[in-house]
């Protein structure tokens, strides 16, 4: 199963390396980890996505709540949250192949931000599913490289993970 | 203007400490040059690692935090065992260490160690302070940490810069403050309504208890529940003097190296009401020791903990005072149906046997089971690692006083510092410490502090010349091949007592030993009597 916690720290020194020592030395995974600033001034919010089965997310939540400077743990209902993940994907690209390249990327409603000689860049912000169809569509041309963030996710409507 | 160093020393006589273990070195320099002016008494430990036990006696004794002190780099990294120890057994504890400059952090300068890194899954909190004005809030929070919700150490790591600078004035917070730290203490009413529907549902009701309700200082209240609903009571290692063994409600240590009749009680119980307890492998080596239609409640101030090991229908998260007020308050005048009232009974006369005497040797089990009644009823038993450990847990009559041992991570040389903090704590009481051969070879260092201090501690060697209880092992599951377990050029125990001027004899039967202590109970001088003890003796 998987699964994407929302969590409210303080931001002090350490506190990601608590954070991720805990995953590592409990033996939980972690698909993916995003850390940013919030609205509150002190506190950041990391994003996690991992995989466990119940019994491992729920002895995450408490293990993470019992850091200090872990201020609120959220998991978030599936379905009801919206999330997103940024992607740069450079792409081989003979010129014979550009636009259909160009085409698939119009598809998708992804940005082309970088042309050279050979590739050419891909931006696309969207859910890791659509992020993963758009990597299948151009891998046919020979992909150069990615560069990925770790999923943002915020619950729909008026609900809010805040302080 | 005030150093950051007469600061530490400030915030120290803030939270009311009167003595702290430790071992000084450059980097913790300024602390010591304040701390010799201070009515706090330091203790000087011969291990760092010992400071961390010294202080863990210390905080199991008084019910405040112990605090214990090191250098940076090898100071710091020798006490890491120390806070482990301390932190798997959930202990309050305040631990501080000198640091290299802060402009000289992460350059591999000379004793630079990543203390705060290394100690990371050890620890409750840890900070390494980047500024002298926050010492006072820092310190507030440590206690605070440490003291409350479930205990544990907490680390503070101090760069001698921030301990040299000086800044206006030394003010005290009253009060903390930390978003993320608000530990639930009481218990919530539903569950525990839901509780006391089960215990009066039940036929064979059992409470198992844990350290937690020693460390929450409600013995007697937990007795009074026990005693008033005649509920049968187990508890794990760390548990051990939750009620007095002889207790007839009483029937010993559950779990692998615990009573049989504990782990048949465990078995039978339809309910069993688990009190401060996290129930570890050791404890229930495998959850089908239970039932299937085994009610669980689990009472635990660490939400972590419940449903963690054992499969729990009601969880009651809370203090343990404030969740045995609320039992007591609800439960009525319900008490246990007879017919469990009676097999608990015949059970309770098979708890202590007496085990077969080998010649020439002194028997451990008897020797610990006789043991208590010699000295006065508060006495505190220090039990070190090994069969020593499991012969005393087993055996040791426990009535009003305390029985001290690492339980989450058994580390060996624990007895002798624990019990030289036991001492601090409790100058009053018998402190008596049991280790092996093996394991006062890793304490024994410490007999230098014992003898500097003069501290009334008797010590009790089990010499079987083997690590016993590995030893047993490798009979058990290595065809009997005792791989590096056999003690060779162990020196003369009675010459080591000599050395350091600490009154000594040696017993090969029950009856020498008993008529040895027998004449050292009331002496106020630290004694260590070594008991040989026949190799196969087993740990049950
Ligand atoms: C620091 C440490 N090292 C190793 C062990 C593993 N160990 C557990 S019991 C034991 C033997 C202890 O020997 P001794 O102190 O002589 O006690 P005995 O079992 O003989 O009573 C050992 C080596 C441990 N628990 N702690
Ligand atoms: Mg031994």
């Amino acid at each position: 199963m998987q699964y994407t916690l929302s969590i409210l720290v303080e931001n002090q020194a350490g506190v990601l390396s608590k954070i991720s020592g805990l995953f590592s030395r409990r033996g939980f995974n972690i698909d993916s980890l995003a850390v940013g600033v919030t609205n509150t001034p002190g506190v950041s919010r990391i994003t996690i996505v991992a995989n466990g089965d119940e019994y491992v997310v729920e002895q995450l939540e408490k293990q993470l709540n019992k850091l200090i400077p872990v201020i609120k743990v959220k998991r978030l209902n599936n379905d009801e949250f919206i999330s997103r993940e940024l992607i740069l994907i450079k792409v081989h690209c003979a010129a014979a192949k550009r636009a259909e390249i160009i085409k698939t990327a119009e598809i998708m409603q992804a940005k082309i931000v970088d042309v050279a000689s050979s590739c050419v860049t891909i931006e696309y912000c969207e859910c890791a599913n659509r992020v993963n169809t758009l990597i299948d569509l151009l891998k046919p041309y020979g992909i150069r490289e990615i560069v990925r963030t770790g999923t943002v996710a915020i619950d729909r409507g008026t609900a809010s993970v805040s302080v | 203007m005030i150093s950051g160093a007469e600061i530490m020393v400030k915030c120290l006589e803030a939270e009311g400490v009167s003595v702290v273990f430790g071992y000084p070195g450059a980097a913790i320099c300024p602390f010591y040059d304040k701390i010799y002016d201070s009515d706090i008494k330091h203790i000087l430990v011969r291990q760092e690692q010992n400071a961390a036990h010294a202080a863990s006696g210390y905080a199991r004794c008084s019910g405040k935090p112990g605090v214990c002190v090191a250098t940076s780099g090898p100071g710091a990294t020798n006490l890491i065992t120390g806070i482990a120890t301390a932190y798997t057994d959930s202990i309050p504890m305040v631990a501080i260490t000198g640091q290299v400059r802060s402009d000289l952090l992460g350059r591999d300068v000379f004793q630079e160690a990543d203390i705060t890194g290394a100690c990371e899954p050890f620890v409750k909190h840890s900070y390494l302070v980047s500024k002298t004005e926050d010492l006072p809030r820092v310190f507030k929070e440590a206690f605070h940490i440490a003291s409350t919700g479930r205990q544990g150490p907490v680390l503070i790591d101090i760069p001698m810069d921030i301990q040299t600078n000086e800044i206006e004035e030394f003010v005290y917070p009253d009060s903390v403050n930390i978003i993320g730290y608000k530990p639930n203490t009481k218990g919530h009413a539903i569950q525990v309504k839901r509780a006391i529907d089960a215990i009066k549902l039940s036929k064979r009701p059992l409470i198992v208890s844990g350290g937690g309700v020693l460390s929450s200082g409600v013995k007697l209240q937990f007795q009074d529940f026990a005693l008033k609903t005649r509920i049968p009571v187990i508890s794990t290692m760390m548990g051990i003097g939750v009620m007095p063994s002889e207790n007839e409600l009483y029937l010993g240590m559950l779990g692998t190296h615990g009573k049989a009749v504990a782990n048949r009680a465990l078995h039978e119980a339809d309910l069993v009401i688990v009190c401060g307890a996290r129930l570890g492998d050791r404890a229930v080596a495998a959850p089908h020791q239970m039932s299937e239609n085994t009610t669980v409640i689990h009472i635990d101030i660490d939400p972590a903990e419940i449903g963690k090991n054992v499969k729990t229908e009601i969880p009651i998260v809370g203090d343990m005072r404030n969740v045995l007020d609320m039992l007591v308050e609800n439960i009525g005048d319900y008490t246990v149906p007879e017919q469990w009232q009676e097999t608990v009974k015949t059970w309770k006369k098979d708890l202590f046997k007496t085990p077969p005497v080998f010649d020439g040797y002194v028997e451990p089990r008897t020797l610990v089971g006789h043991l208590s009644a010699m000295f006065r009823s508060k006495a505190i038993l220090v039990a070190d690692v090994g069969q020593n450990q499991i012969w005393c847990a087993n055996n040791f009559r426990i009535r009003e006083g305390r029985f001290l041992t690492t339980g989450g991570m058994g580390t060996m040389g624990y007895s002798i510092p624990a019990a030289v903090g036991a001492k601090f704590a409790r100058p009053d009481r018998d402190v008596i410490a049991i280790c092996g051969d093996g394991s006062f070879q890793m304490g024994m260092n410490e007999l230098a502090t014992i003898a500097g201090n003069k501290l009334n501690i008797k010590i009790i060697i089990m010499r079987n010349s083997r690590l016993g209880m590995v030893r047993e092992l490798q009979d058990k599951n290595y065809n009997g091949r005792h791989s590096a377990t056999i003690l060779q050029g162990d020196p003369d125990f009675l010459t080591i007592a000599e050395a350091y001027g600490i009154d000594c004899a040696e017993a090969s039967s029950n009856e020498d030993a008993e008529n040895i202590i027998k004449g050292i109970v009331d002496s106020d001088k630290p004694f260590i009597l070594v008991c040989n003890v026949y190799p196969d003796t087993p740990s049950i």
